[in-house]
C-alpha cells in the first residue's frame, strides 16, 4: 500500500492552490476536504449524477473521475468562480434564481458548471439562441430529483437570451 | 467508495510508458480518460499498484489524415473527435457513433483508445471500429505491432493488449468510393447509457445505385461486437430492397446469442438487433443514394 | 395564469425566492461540508447475504491498521443502545443499526469502521473477517406467507407484519346490485426517491456540557426524541441542527439508524464522528427504498358508468425490517377512493417482510400507488363499458357543489372544482387536437396513446391513521409552529423549528410574515432553530409545510401586528379598532397626522415599558403553535378517522408515442392541472410539481430495485437504476386553478407531493391506451422497454408488424 504523496499545484478558481495528496485522492476530495470548496457536491462517485461536475482547461468533466494529482498544472473551476470578481451574480447564476431553477440545490453547482460550458460553446459558435432540445442535451449529463429540469431549462434559455442582449 | 492505495506516475512519451509497463507488469495500468477505470477503482474491483497517466502525452492525441486512413491517436478526447469536421467528413461513422457516447462531461475526458481497451461488448466505439475494420497500433518498449478491431476485440472487457503494451492509434480506415454511406443507431434505456443494442452500417453505391461495398455490426448483443461480413458481401452487386435488407438483418440477428440482463432479454436483444440493423442499412443506402 | 384569489401583497406574486442565491454560489451548507477539528470517518461492512446467521468477526487487523480508531461490531453496539422505534405493534421486530446475530438482508451493516479518511475507514472494513452461515432468503410477499417460508425475523413467529379488513359502506350490497364487475392485479415496483445526495450526519459529544450536537440531512418528525431515546439519552442532551440544507430527500431522509450509530461512535470515541454514505451503501443498506406493491382492485359499476363499489388488496413488500414504513398502507385510507363519488370501499392492507432492503417514507406516503390502481381501475372500466375515459372520470369526479364531501373511510375533503380542473388542462392540450395527432400517428404505424389521470394530493400531515394499523398509538396532534421577532432595529426574523431539503420555507415563512406585517419579505430574515431551541415541528412530511408552517407563521405575525396596534392605541388613548395599519406604520383613523411609524413602535416596545399598555409584554415577539385543522380526534369503533385536512387535485393528459418495433416508448406531450388553492410562491408550487411529475416519470418508466435469485441488489449504482434525465422528461405545462381550502389561514394547500401522486397512473394509462389497438395491456410498473416488448409479443404478430425480426 502506497503512503506517497504527490505534490500538485492548480490554478482554482484564478487562485495557485498547491498541497500534497494520495494519488487516490479525486479531484472533488481535494476541493472540497483540502480546499474547503464544498461547494462542489458528490452524488455518486461512480461518474454518472453530474453533482461534481468542474471545468477543467474551460470543459465540463466529472470531478469525481480524475485524481488530484492529475489536474497538477491545469486550470480548474468550480461553483465558487462562477460569480463576478465584485460578487455579482453571473447572468446564469441570475437566471437560475429568476426561473427558480433548483429546490434543494444539491444539483446546482454541477448543473450550472455545465451550462456555463455550454453557454460559453454556444456563444463562440455564433448561437446565442440555443434550441430546446440543445439545452436539454447539455444538461443530460446532470441528474436533478427536485425540478424536472423544466425551470432549469427556463433558466439556461433566459441566460443565453440576456447573453445574447448584452452581446449584440 | 474511495480508491484503493496506489502509486502514481505521469508519462511524458509513450517510450517512457512503455518503459513503465516493461517495469511494472501486471501490477500497473495505464490511466487514460478515466471514465471506465476510476469507476472500477472506486468500487474496488481493481487494484493495479501504479497508474500510468497517459494524458499529458501530446503525442497520442494526435490526428493525421492519411490517403486511405485517419490516424487518431488512442489519447484523444471523444470530444474533440466528436467536433472535427475533417474525421467526419473522412469516417463520418465516428461522429454518428460518439453522439451516442455518454455526455459532454464524459466525452471531454473519454479517448478514443480508452473506448476499446475497455471493450465494453455495447460500446459504441467497439462497433465502429469492428465494422470499419480499424487497425490498432501497439507499442511495446521493443516496438510495435498493428492488430486489426476483430483480434484485439477478444471478449467482454477482455483484449488482446498485453501487460507491456499500450495502445498508441487507430487506422480508421477511408472509404474512397465517392457515393458512401453511413448510420448508426442504438437503443438504451435513457440517452447516453450504454446500448442494449446498437448497429452501425457502411454501404458504397457504383453509379448505377448498386452495391459496391458493405459492412455492418451489432454490439450488445453477443461478448464482442459482430460485423457480418459474408452477409455483407451477398449485397454486393445488388440494388437491395426492403425484403432483402430485411432478411440479411434477419439472418445477422439469428446468428446471435445474446446475454440476458436487468434490462433486457436474449429474445429482445436478438430482436433489436434485427430491427436495428435493417435500419441502419436503409439509412446508409440512402444516404450513399443522395451523395452527388 | 392562475386565478389567485385578489387581495393579496405578497402572497401568489411571482418573487423570487430567499434561498436560491446561496445555492447558485455554491453557499449552501449541507451535512457532508460540516468540518469539524479531529473529525473520523466511518464505513461499513456490509452483509453479503440475503439471510445468513454470523457465525464469527475478526476485527484485530482492521482494528491494528494505522488511522483506525475503532471498529465496532453489533454484539457491542445493540448492548449499549436500544432497538430503533418501530410503528406498527410488532415488539419481536426489533432493528439496530448493526445487525447481530443475523443478517436479514444483503447490504444489512454488519460492522462499523472508523478511521482518520473515509479511504483508510474503507481499506480497514476489507480487512474485517465476518464469517457466515448462509441461510434460506425469501423475496417476495407471496411466498414469505407461505407457510414454509422461511421467516425473517423467527421472534415475529410469521412474516405478516400487519394485516387488516375493512368494511367502508355497503361493499357486498353494492356489488351485489353492480351490473358489472371488473377484477385485476396492478403491480407497482420497488423504487424510491433517491435524492442527489446520500444520506449524511455529523455527531459530536460534549463531554463538558453532555450534550450531543448533530447535523444531519435529516427529514423526518420526531427525529431528536427518537435519537436519544435509543442512545438511553435524556431528549435534552441531544441537539439537532436544523440549518443545515438537505440534499434532497421528498421523504426518505430519514437516517435514524445512521444517527444512532454515529452518535454512539462520537460519544464513545470523543471525537466528531461523520458518516456520509457513499452510493452504494445508500442504495444497498441505507434503507430508503419506496413501496413494492401489489393491489387486487375489484370494481362494481353499472353500464353507465356509475361505480358503485370498490374492493383493494393491497400486497406491500416492505423488506427486512419495519421502521414507520408499514403505514404507507395507512396514509391512502384518506383518499381511498380517490376524487370520486364511491359510496363503499373495501381495504385489506397487508404488509410482508422479506429479506429485501428495508423501506421508508416516499413521496406521497404510499398515495401514488394506491392512484396508479384506481386510475388503471378507472380505464379499465371504460374500455370495458367502450366508453370515453374522460366521460367516465367526469361521471363519477365529485361535483363542485357537493363539497365538503365526506368519503365512506371518514375523511372530509374540504373543497375543489374537479371538473373545471379537468377541462383546463384539456383545452391546454387542445384534447381534439391530440387525439387527431394520436390518430394519425397510429395510421403510420405507430403505437400512440392518451393517457389521464385524475388524483388527489392528501395535505396537511395529519398521521392520524395510526391508530387503525395500532391501537397502542393513539397521538393525535401533529401541530406545527413558529416564532417571530422583531429586534431593536425593526428587522424580522422568523424561526422555524425544522431543516429544509428545497421546499423553501424560508420564503414561505417570510412572505406570510410580510404579507401580515405588510413589510418587505425580502428583508424579513428565516432561521432554522436547534432542536433544543425549537418550537414544536413535525417536519415537512405529508405536504403540510405551507399550510402548517405558514399558518403558525401567519397566527404569530398577526400577535405581533395585533401589539402594534395596542401600543398605538394605547399612546393616541383610542381603541384598537380605531388604529390605521399600513406597511407597518399605524396612524389613528380620520386623523392622518396621527401617527407613529414601525420605527417609534418598535422602540416603545423594546426600551419604554412606562409607554407599554398594561399586559403586554415587553420585547417583540410572539410564538404560534398550530394544531392541524380538522385534526385531533381518534378513529371511531367503524374505523373512520378524518386523516389530512386538505384535498389538491390535479388532472395529468399524456401522449406517448412507441416505436412498435423496438418498443421504446417516448413521452410527447405533458400537461398537468393543478389546484392546490392558493398558492404562497407559484414558482415554488410549478418547481415542485415539475419535479413530481419527472419523478413519476421515473416510476412509470425507468426506476426498480430488482434482486437476482441469491436475493442480490442488481441495480445499486447509477447506471442499473435509471434516474430519468433532462432528455427523458419532457416539456411539462402546468395549468394552475384555485379553489381556496376553507380551513387555511390563505386558502393553501399543500403541494410537496404535487405531480408525483398522477404522473405514474397518466402515464401507465397513455402507454396502455397505445397498446390498446393490439388488445393487450400491462398493469406493472416500470413499463420498461422490455416489459413493453414483452407486451407486444402477446399481440398478434401480423396486426402488429412486430416479431419478423424475431419469431418468438
Amino acid at each position: 500500500m502506497s503512503d506517497t504523496l504527490y505534490p500538485v499545484s492548480v490554478e482554482v478558481n484564478g487562485e495557485t492552490r498547491s498541497g500534497h495528496v494520495p494519488a487516490r485522492t479525486s479531484l472533488v476530495d481535494w476541493l472540497r476536504e483540502h480546499l474547503n470548496l464544498t461547494g462542489t457536491h458528490i452524488g455518486c462517485e461512480h461518474g454518472v449524477c453530474g453533482a461534481c461536475t468542474v471545468m477543467l482547461d474551460g470543459e465540463p468533466i466529472r470531478s469525481c473521475l480524475i485524481y488530484a494529482v492529475q489536474a497538477d498544472g491545469h486550470r480548474v473551476v468550480t461553483v465558487e468562480g462562477l460569480a463576478h470578481a465584485d460578487g455579482r451574480l453571473s447572468i446564469l447564476q441570475d437566471s437560475f434564481c429568476e426561473t427558480h431553477a433548483l429546490q434543494c440545490g444539491y444539483c446546482t453547482p454541477g448543473m450550472l458548471i455545465a451550462a456555463q460550458a455550454f453557454l460559453d460553446k454556444a456563444l463562440l459558435e455564433r448561437n446565442p439562441r440555443p434550441t430546446e432540445t440543445q439545452i436539454r442535451e447539455a444538461i443530460s449529463g446532470n441528474l436533478c430529483r427536485c425540478t424536472g429540469y423544466q425551470q432549469i431549462v427556463d433558466a439556461i434559455a433566459l441566460a443565453a437570451r440576456r447573453l445574447a442582449a448584452g452581446a449584440e | 467508495m474511495k480508491s484503493p492505495s496506489f502509486d502514481y506516475a505521469r508519462a511524458r512519451s509513450t517510450e517512457e510508458v512503455c518503459e513503465l509497463l516493461a517495469q511494472h507488469g501486471d501490477d500497473a495500468k495505464i490511466l487514460a480518460g478515466g471514465q471506465s477505470l476510476v469507476p472500477m477503482m472506486a468500487f474496488r474491483l481493481l487494484r493495479p499498484h501504479w497508474l500510468i497517466d497517459i494524458n499529458e502525452i501530446p503525442a497520442l492525441k494526435s490526428v493525421s489524415f492519411e490517403l486511405d486512413a485517419v490516424r487518431i491517436g488512442a489519447g484523444t478526447r471523444q470530444s474533440t473527435i466528436l467536433g472535427d469536421d475533417a474525421v467526419a467528413a473522412r469516417v463520418p461513422l465516428l461522429r454518428q457513433a460518439l453522439a451516442y457516447v455518454g455526455h459532454a462531461q464524459t466525452r471531454n475526458r473519454g479517448t478514443i483508445g480508452g473506448s476499446l481497451v475497455q471493450a465494453d461488448p455495447s460500446a459504441e466505439l467497439s462497433l465502429v471500429a469492428r465494422v470499419l475494420d480499424a487497425r490498432l497500433v501497439l507499442r511495446t518498449k521493443s516496438g510495435t505491432r498493428t492488430e486489426p478491431a476483430a483480434t484485439f476485440l477478444c471478449g467482454p472487457m477482455t483484449t488482446s493488449l498485453r501487460p507491456d503494451e499500450i495502445l498508441e492509434d487507430i487506422h480508421w480506415p477511408i472509404w474512397r468510393e465517392r457515393r458512401t454511406g453511413s448510420a448508426f443507431t442504438e437503443i438504451s434505456r435513457r440517452h447516453g447509457d450504454f446500448a442494449i443494442v446498437a448497429a452501425a452500417a457502411q454501404v458504397a453505391l457504383d453509379d448505377e445505385g448498386c452495391c459496391a461495398r458493405a459492412s455492418f455490426g451489432v454490439g450488445g448483443a453477443s461478448p464482442v461486437p459482430v460485423a457480418f461480413p459474408a452477409l455483407a458481401r451477398s449485397l454486393i452487386g445488388n440494388r437491395p430492397d426492403q425484403a432483402m435488407l430485411r432478411d440479411i438483418a434477419h439472418e445477422a440477428a439469428a446468428a446471435l446469442e445474446p446475454d440476458s440482463d436487468t434490462h433486457a432479454s436474449a429474445a429482445y436483444r436478438r430482436h433489436l438487433a434485427g430491427v436495428l440493423l435493417r435500419r441502419v442499412l436503409q439509412e446508409a443506402i440512402k444516404a450513399a443514394g443522395t451523395v452527388q | 395564469m392562475g386565478e389567485t384569489p385578489k387581495g393579496f401583497r405578497y402572497i401568489g406574486a411571482k418573487r423570487r425566492t430567499k434561498e436560491d442565491p446561496r445555492f447558485v454560489t455554491g453557499r449552501g451548507r449541507y451535512a457532508a461540508d460540516v468540518a469539524l477539528h479531529g473529525l473520523h470517518h466511518v464505513a461499513l461492512v456490509a452483509s453479503p447475504h440475503a439471510s445468513a446467521r454470523i457465525v464469527s468477526i475478526r476485527t484485530d487487523v482492521a482494528r491494528a491498521m494505522p488511522g483506525v480508531r475503532a471498529v465496532v461490531t453489533g454484539e457491542e453496539f445493540c448492548a449499549a443502545t436500544d432497538s430503533l422505534a418501530i410503528g406498527v405493534d410488532a415488539p419481536s421486530v426489533t432493528r439496530w443499526s448493526l445487525a447481530r446475530d443475523h443478517v436479514r438482508y444483503a447490504g444489512e451493516w454488519v460492522v462499523a469502521v472508523v478511521a482518520e479518511t473515509r479511504a483508510l475507514a474503507e481499506d480497514a472494513a476489507e480487512l474485517v473477517e465476518v464469517e457466515y452461515e448462509a441461510l434460506p432468503h425469501v423475496m417476495e410477499p407471496e411466498c414469505a406467507m407461505m407457510e414454509a417460508s422461511p421467516l425473517v425475523h423467527p421472534a415475529h413467529g410469521s412474516n405478516v407484519l400487519l394485516h387488516r379488513n375493512f368494511v367502508w359502506g355497503p361493499v357486498a350490497e353494492e356489488f351485489a346490485k353492480a351490473e358489472h364487475h371488473l377484477a385485476f392485479r396492478a403491480t407497482w415496483s420497488r423504487s424510491a426517491t433517491v435524492p442527489i445526495e446520500t444520506f449524511a450526519v455529523v455527531a459530536q459529544w460534549h463531554p463538558g456540557t453532555e450534550i450531543l450536537d448533530i447535523w444531519a440531512s435529516i427529514q423526518m418528525p420526531k427525529y431528536p426524541d427518537q435519537t436519544a431515546k435509543a442512545l438511553r439519552l435524556p431528549g435534552n442532551a441531544v441537539r439537532v441542527h436544523y440549518d443545515v440544507d438537505v440534499g434532497g430527500s421528498y421523504g426518505v431522509k430519514r437516517g435514524l439508524k445512521h444517527t444512532v450509530l454515529v452518535g454512539y461512535l462520537a460519544r464513545r470515541l470523543g471525537v466528531p464522528v461523520r458518516l456520509v454514505e457513499d452510493r452504494l451503501e445508500n442504495m444497498r443498506g441505507g434503507d430508503m427504498h419506496g413501496p413494492d406493491r401489489s393491489f387486487d382492485m375489484n370494481v362494481a359499476f353499472d353500464h353507465d358508468g356509475t361505480i358503485r363499489a370498490l374492493k383493494i388488496r393491497a400486497v406491500d413488500n416492505v423488506g427486512a425490517y419495519a421502521g414507520r414504513a408499514p403505514f404507507q398502507l395507512g396514509k391512502p385510507i384518506s383518499a381511498i377512493c380517490g376524487p370520486y363519488r364511491i359510496g363503499a370501499v373495501a381495504y385489506e392492507p397487508v404488509s410482508v417482510m422479506t429479506n429485501k432492503t428495508p423501506q421508508e417514507a416516499v413521496r406521497g406516503f404510499g398515495q401514488a400507488p394506491t392512484n396508479f390502481a384506481l386510475e388503471r381501475t378507472m380505464d379499465r372500466v371504460a374500455r370495458y363499458l367502450q366508453m370515453d375515459q374522460i366521460a367516465l372520470r367526469q361521471k363519477n369526479l365529485i361535483r363542485k357543489d357537493e363539497f365538503p364531501y365526506t368519503i365512506p373511510s371518514g375523511s372530509t375533503y374540504d373543497s375543489g372544482d374537479y371538473h373545471t380542473v379537468l377541462d383546463k388542462a384539456l383545452n391546454a392540450i387542445d384534447y381534439p387536437a391530440l387525439v387527431r395527432r394520436r390518430d394519425a400517428a397510429r395510421e403510420r404505424g405507430l403505437l400512440a396513446g392518451i393517457g389521464i389521470s385524475t388524483c388527489l394530493e392528501p395535505s396537511g400531515g395529519n398521521a392520524s391513521f395510526e391508530p387503525l394499523f395500532n391501537p397502542k398509538i393513539d397521538t393525535t396532534t401533529w401541530m406545527d409552529s413558529c416564532l417571530v421577532r422583531v429586534d431593536l432595529s425593526g428587522s424580522i426574523t422568523g424561526i422555524m423549528g425544522t431543516s429544509s431539503s428545497g421546499q423553501g420555507h424560508e420564503t414561505l415563512v417570510a412572505t406570510v410574515v410580510g404579507e401580515i406585517l405588510q413589510r418587505d419579505p425580502a428583508a424579513i430574515r428565516v432561521i432554522h432553530a436547534d432542536s433544543l431551541s425549537a418550537l414544536p415541528s413535525n417536519s415537512p412530511v405529508g405536504s403540510r409545510m405551507a399550510i402548517m408552517l405558514g399558518g403558525a407563521a401567519a397566527g404569530a405575525a398577526r400577535i405581533i401586528r395585533d401589539t402594534l396596534i395596542s401600543i398605538a392605541a394605547h399612546q393616541f388613548e383610542c381603541a384598537s379598532e380605531d388604529i390605521d395599519y399600513r406597511d407597518g406604520n399605524t396612524s389613528l383613523k380620520g386623523v392622518p397626522e396621527k401617527v407613529l411609524t414601525w420605527d417609534q413602535l418598535v422602540e416603545i416596545a423594546h426600551r419604554k415599558i412606562h409607554r407599554m399598555p398594561a399586559g403586554i409584554e415587553p420585547g417583540l415577539q410572539a410564538k404560534f403553535v398550530w394544531d392541524v385543522p380538522t385534526g385531533g380526534d381518534l378513529p371511531t369503533a367503524d374505523n373512520r378517522v378524518q386523516v389530512y385536512p386538505c384535498y389538491a387535485f390535479e388532472a395529468h393528459v399524456v401522449y406517448v408515442e412507441i416505436d412498435p418495433e423496438t418498443a421504446a416508448p417516448q413521452i410527447k406531450r405533458y400537461v398537468c392541472g393543478h389546484d392546490c388553492g392558493v398558492m404562497i410562491n407559484p414558482d415554488i408550487v410549478h418547481g415542485m410539481t415539475y419535479g413530481g411529475i419527472a419523478h413519476g416519470i421515473g416510476a412509470a418508466l425507468y426506476e426498480k430495485f430488482t434482486y437476482d435469485e441469491a436475493g442480490q441488489l442488481t441495480s445499486g449504482t447509477f447506471m442499473d437504476y435509471l434516474i430519468p434525465s433532462a432528455l427523458e422528461v419532457p416539456p411539462i405545462e402546468i395549468v394552475d386553478h384555485c379553489t381556496p381550502s376553507p380551513l387555511t389561514t390563505f386558502g393553501q394547500k399543500g403541494s410537496g407531493e404535487a405531480g408525483y401522486l398522477g404522473a405514474p397512473a397518466a402515464v401507465a394509462n397513455a402507454i396502455n391506451d397505445a397498446l390498446a389497438p393490439l388488445g393487450v395491456e400491462v398493469n406493472e410498473l416500470p413499463m420498461s422497454h422490455l416489459a413493453i416488448w414483452e407486451t407486444l409479443c402477446k399481440a398478434d404478430a401480423g396486426k402488429a408488424g412486430i416479431g419478423k425480426e424475431e419469431k418468438r
